[in-house]
């Protein structure tokens, strides 16, 4: 089901109604934020250099940076006493970043939050369950009020506590499920001790997962655990922007839509800041275009993709933003190599012998990296020679994959670390030393 | 004619072997015996046991990789060379002993434990040239 008639409008009309709303944004931010109208003065634009959609890339980039540098409200464009709401992101290094909402701010991050809900399927007949963690991210809070806006009955059960999570789910009947894949893996694993069969035993068929980067291999998983007919998909936000809604995938898995009359792409050189064409990979930047609060302009997103233009067989004509291959800020420089943990994750899900869980290590001995992997065995072994081709296998795979040896080290089940939100898989104990 | 040994992964770390027993002792399995080799990172923990079905339930249980798996129980007569005489007719048909340890050494005899490259080959070779193989119930009665 299609939420909204701006999903399918013309490219000229979206465009139209961009340009309006890109100006009106840009004049406001000029007046009401300093930060803002000192950027611009240093870039020498004003707010009617702003002619066309083009003329976006004349405007100054923001980054996270600018977001601690003014934190905590340095960067609203509206007075203190507008806002509802205010959301934080847990800063692991330095100040946490800020953002705000006014009440029309949460009416739209409601209405994007229905759009991507109802792209991964989501109706009202459904009974939602979020087994994100409530709280300052905006994960829980977001999808639980665009779910309710839909009309679905929501089961606001955060995380922790499995085993009444899957309780509720039986006795509640759930048919979707909101949490991030590694969070949905240990549901489905937990199910399993407690001797239900997820993909038989409950009726969860739709998966929006989130605020982790789901890999290809990770939604073979989660159809592994939950069944052949759960509909899987991602959707991309992040709270400097919103929280989730920005864009999401829809049936036809081919790229997440990005609610165009609110946002407005780019894909840029991270290297020069030039602006590349259509259809190139490059770092997403993302403009806010219709928010009161806190509209960034041309965010600097640090994730890579490309845009997809053409229409979708869904019908909607909005532009797709391919699934990210991984995080820039996860990514990890291996003797000289980059490495993203999500082709690790790639790799290690494609080998049946070995659980879905894992563990990247980094350390740093005479100068060289050393990048160790644990894995739990999936299945029992009793021979030596099995244990020792299950090691070499895994470490061809990864060496294609990566073009670096890694030391694997095969453990029991249930032995690594489970996660409920946000995986954190990596150690990377270099920065230690 | 075969017996079910239980084969355990464990990690070598501090502790592990212990909990292995641990489970076992819980669940009122005795061991009739063990063999254990490993490597810098892990080792095999095998097991003969009074009850090795049960065994595997409680271990996996507590997220164990454990399974179960087909070896022969020889008895061997004590007498110099009959170890040696049972290998070669392992040998001369080509069949490989992957691992072997001993199982009980009491009275006059001797046995032990051999996992041999195409059990059923193996199994019907001994059998053929009058070897004596224990069955399960065997070890259950004699040894446990
Ligand atoms: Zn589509």
């Amino acid at each position: 089901m299609i939420w909204a008639k701006e999903e399918t409008m013309s490219r000229d009309e979206i465009e139209a109604l961009q340009l309006e709303r890109l100006k009106e944004t840009v004049t406001r931010v000029y007046k009401n934020v300093a930060p803002y109208r000192r950027k611009m003065e240093e870039a020498g634009v004003k707010p009617d250099d702003i002619r066309t959609l083009k003329d976006l890339s004349i405007l100054p980039f923001v980054t996270k940076q600018d977001m601690r540098d003014n934190y905590p409200f340095g960067l609203f464009a509206v007075p203190k006493d507008d806002l509802v709401r205010i959301h934080a992101s847990s800063g692991t290094t330095g100040k946490p970043t800020v953002v705000g909402y006014t009440k029309k701010d949460l009416d739209v991050w409601t209405e994007c939050v229905s759009r991507i809900a109802a792209m991964g399927g989501a109706t009202s007949k459904d009974v939602a369950q979020i087994c994100f963690g409530y709280g300052m991210f905006t994960g829980a809070l977001g999808l639980h009020f665009g779910l309710e806006n839909m009309g679905a009955a929501l089961v606001p059960s955060s995380t922790g506590n499995t085993e009444k999570q899957i309780m509720y789910m039986k006795d509640f009947g759930t048919t979707l499920l909101v949490a991030t894949p590694s969070y949905a893996l240990r549901i489905g694993e937990v199910a399993n001790q407690m001797g239900i069969d997820p993909a038989k035993d409950l009726k969860v068929k739709i998966g929006l997962v989130g605020s982790e980067l789901l890999t290809e291999a990770m939604r073979t998983e989660m159809h592994k655990l939950w069944g052949e007919d759960m509909l899987v998909t991602s959707n991309y936000g992040m709270s400097e922007l919103m929280g989730p809604g920005v864009s999401g995938e829809c049936e036809h898995l081919c790229g997440m839509h990005v609610n165009e009359d609110f946002f407005i792409p780019e894909i840029i050189n991270p290297k020069t800041g030039e602006v590349l064409p259509p259809g190139e990979k490059g770092e997403l930047v993302i403009t806010c275009i219709y928010k009161e609060a806190l509209p960034l302009i041309r965010y600097r997103t640090k994730d890579v993709t490309r845009l997809i233009y053409e229409p979708c067989k869904c019908g909607r004509t909005t532009v797709r933003m391919e699934n990210l291959d991984g995080r820039t800020d996860d990514m990890l420089k291996i003797r000289g190599v980059n490495v993203f943990p999500s082709q690790i994750e790639e790799v290690l899900l494609g080998i049946d012998e070995i659980g879905p869980h894992y563990e990247i290590i980094v350390t740093r001995k005479n100068h060289s990296d050393i990048l160790e992997i644990r894995v739990e065995l999936a299945q029992a072994v009793d021979a030596y020679r099995k244990l020792e081709a299950l090691e070499k296998k895994i470490k061809q795979k990864l060496r294609v994959v990566l073009g670096l040896d890694a030391k694997i080290r095969l453990e029991s089940p249930n032995t690594l670390q489970r996660f409920e939100g946000k995986a954190q898989r990596v150690k990377d104990l270099r920065k230690e030393v | 004619m075969f017996i079910k040994q239980l084969s355990v992964f464990i990690e070598n770390k501090e502790g592990r072997l212990q909990d292995v027993l641990d489970v076992l002792k819980q669940e009122k399995v005795s061991i009739i015996s063990l063999s254990l080799a490993d490597t810098s990172e892990y080792g095999l923990l095998r097991l003969i046991t009074s009850d090795p079905q049960a065994g595997q339930k409680a271990l996996k249980e507590q997220g164990f990789s454990a399974m179960l798996t087909d070896v022969l129980a020889v008895k061997l007569a004590h007498q110099v060379g009959k170890l040696q005489e049972i290998l070669s007719y392992v040998c001369k048909a080509g069949l490989n002993v992957e691992y072997m340890y001993a199982l009980s050494n009491k009275d006059n005899e001797a046995s032990i434990i051999c996992k041999i490259s195409n059990g059923d080959q193996a199994a019907e070779l001994l059998k053929s040239n009058e070897v004596e193989l224990y069955s399960q119930d065997d070890i259950m009665t004699i040894f446990a």
